[in-house]
């Protein structure tokens, strides 16, 4: 059913239509509207058979999710940025356990400097967790992806984080597509799990693994996320022969066929990245864009698959490895190893902590990736001058004083220089 | 695609603003995407709030830099904050006042737009007179309606009853439609 709606209310209506058992809330912006808004079906009796626990923390909140998930329960939990940190050896014990929970990451900054605003920095911190990542480009795919993303949990056993971008889609009102109860439970069976506590056919689950049996439970792990490289594409299917919509998958390809050039990137910048690229065809530019939907499992052979044989590959992403660069960027680099005549990789961080990325400054990246390549991270937008100006203190005074509170000094100054 | 950027104070009901006008746009058909400036909101402090129509889908994301149309629910703001930054030459002004563009000193930006594309309205007056709280939004919603033609009044007043059911939403609906009359029958004299 077609809604105007806020994109956080709408995931929260599709969540109760995948019909979780367990709920666990623990509020945190900008994800605190979805699992308020499931907390509000659970009252009004539109999410039946649902318990929402309110518990104390992040670190309970995933924890009860283990449990009631270990306990046979579809288990849902959200969070963002620190909240995610705070849960952090939960994340690795529902992987490594083997849980089919699904959490939604309204994505957002990492502090310090606290900042609540949009980029991938929380998901990043957890990527290689053992959780499977799925990043949503719209509000619609982000509705969609959690339908998807019980499915394959279930099915393989092993938890799905849903990134949705913090604010930029959390908060954006939209014409959205809410599925049909009937629908959603004919592609998403019951809940049938492979391991459960239950008293009268006791198990352990939990155990402790020593040297002789470690690296054979990780392999599986590893091996699990292997079979979703193929699983997502066919549920990407299945899900549009049901629903109508192109939702999910490893990636996605636009205008890409004979393009020189390639972008990269996850999430809701695609869209921004599309119109620009519409544009720039129309100047006879030859560039098209991967949209990654799936960061864990990487899809390495399709991603090599598209780059090779192209000029230039663009990598657009809202996070950055201090000391090392762009954790997507390095990754599409795995992809390009040991590939003859590899393309061009430039490296682009955007939008960290909320910066807006214009179609504007896009442009002048992808000319300038062509007309005067770089090496190493190229940081969009960034504001030379501060930097320039807070180098130089820093190399003048012993105690020059806290980084952040500096630069926004400085800022003040630069802005009541201008007005 | 028509780009709206709503500017006022915390409190003031911006965000709301944006997100009935989608409401109200999605109602007659179009897509319409509606969302905030992302800030720590604080009562009284400047808000800004956009608001995307377009016929097909709307896949950008940036924040609104060159609005169509722009709608002021605080006229003080213009002391405090660059308004017009990147708006349009052919572009709407709608701002809630009981003084003129002059006494406001933006006589010049206003008589720059094309004839009647620059208006007040005093809805502030009329938020207290019918919903007894200086609340602006709906009847600069209603005026908006009025001076654009981008959705109908008919549209905004069914997109106040969705988000306000009941009697807020009559008195919401009763300060749009004054409102937009106002502006009408200003219209018409002109």
């Amino acid at each position: 059913m077609l809604k105007q709606i806020e994109g956080s209310h709408a995931m929260a209506e599709t969540i109760a239509l995948c019909r979780p058992e367990v709920v666990c809330a623990y509020p945190i912006t900008p994800q605190t509207h979805i699992v308020e808004g499931v907390g509000d079906l659970v009252r009004e009796g539109v999410l039946k058979n649902c318990e929402f626990i309110n518990v104390e923390s992040e670190f309970a909140a995933l924890s009860v999710a283990i449990g009631a998930s270990a306990a046979g329960a579809r288990a849902y939990t959200a969070t963002a940025s620190q909240g995610l940190l705070f849960m952090a050896e939960a994340v690795y014990n529902a992987s490594g356990l083997g849980l089919p929970i699904v959490m939604t990451l309204g994505n957002r900054a990492i502090g310090a400097p606290i900042n609540i605003w949009n980029d991938h920095s929380d998901a990043m911190s957890m990527c290689d967790a053992g959780w499977m990542q799925l990043f949503a480009e719209t509000n619609q795919e982000a509705i969609d992806l959690h339908i998807q993303a019980f499915r394959l949990a279930e099915e393989l056993s092993m938890p799905v984080m849903v990134c949705v971008d913090g604010f930029i889609l959390t908060h954006a009102v939209e014409r959205l597509d809410i599925p049909d109860q009937a629908d959603v439970d004919a592609f998403l069976p019951p809940y049938e799990p492979v391991q459960v506590l239950d008293p009268s056919a006791p198990i352990s689950i939990g155990a402790m693994v020593g040297p002789d049996a470690f690296t054979e439970v990780r392999f599986l792990q590893h091996y699990k996320q292997t079979l979703a490289l193929r699983r997502l594409p066919e549920l990407a299917a299945e899900f549009k022969e049901r629903f109508g919509r192109d939702s999910g998958g490893l990636l996605r390809s636009y205008r890409t066929e004979d393009a020189d050039m390639l972008v990269v990137a996850m999430g809701s910048i695609n869209g921004t990245i599309k119109d620009t690229i519409d544009e720039m065809r129309d100047d006879g530019f030859n560039i098209g864009l991967i949209t990654l939907v799936a960061f864990r499992p990487f899809p390495t052979a399709a991603l090599r698959e598209l780059l090779a044989g192209r000029k230039n590959v663009v990598v657009i992403e809202k996070s950055f490895a201090v000391g090392m660069g762009g954790q997507l960027a390095n990754n599409v680099d795995l992809a390009l190893r040991n590939t003859p005549a590899a393309p061009h990789v430039h490296s682009v961080i955007a939008g960290l902590g909320g910066r807006p990325i214009t179609s504007a400054s896009l442009h002048r990246v992808f000319r300038r990736a062509e007309a005067q390549p770089w090496e190493g991270p190229h940081f969009l937008d960034l504001n030379e001058d501060i930097i320039g100006k807070e180098l130089h203190h820093v190399r003048k005074v012993r105690r020059s004083g806290p980084t952040a509170e500096n630069l926004l000094r400085r800022l003040g100054e630069s802005r009541t220089a201008v007005s | 695609m028509f780009q709206i950027r709503i500017h006022g104070r915390g409190g003031q009901g911006v965000v709301t603003a944006t997100e009935i006008l989608s409401v109200a746009a999605f109602l007659e058909g179009a897509h319409a995407q509606a969302f905030p400036s992302f800030g720590s909101e604080r009562m009284g402090a400047p808000v800004v709030a956009f608001c995307r129509i377009d016929d097909k889908e709307i896949r950008l994301r940036e924040p609104i830099i060159e609005p169509d149309a722009l709608i002021v629910q605080d006229p003080t703001l213009f002391k405090a904050i660059d308004v017009f930054q990147g708006f349009r030459p052919n572009g709407y002004l709608l701002v809630n006042t009981n003084r003129s563009f002059a006494d406001l000193h933006i006589a010049d930006q206003a008589a720059r737009l094309p004839k009647g594309h620059a208006r007040t309205v005093n809805a502030t007056e009329l938020a207290l007179k019918h919903v007894g709280r200086p609340l602006p939004n709906a009847a600069l919603l209603g005026a908006f309606a009025a001076l654009t033609g981008v959705v109908h009044l008919k549209s905004v007043v069914d997109a106040i009853r969705q988000a306000f059911p009941g009697k807020i939403g009559d008195a919401n609906v009763a300060a749009a439609t004054a409102a937009h009359d106002a502006l009408v029958r200003e219209q018409a004299a002109a």
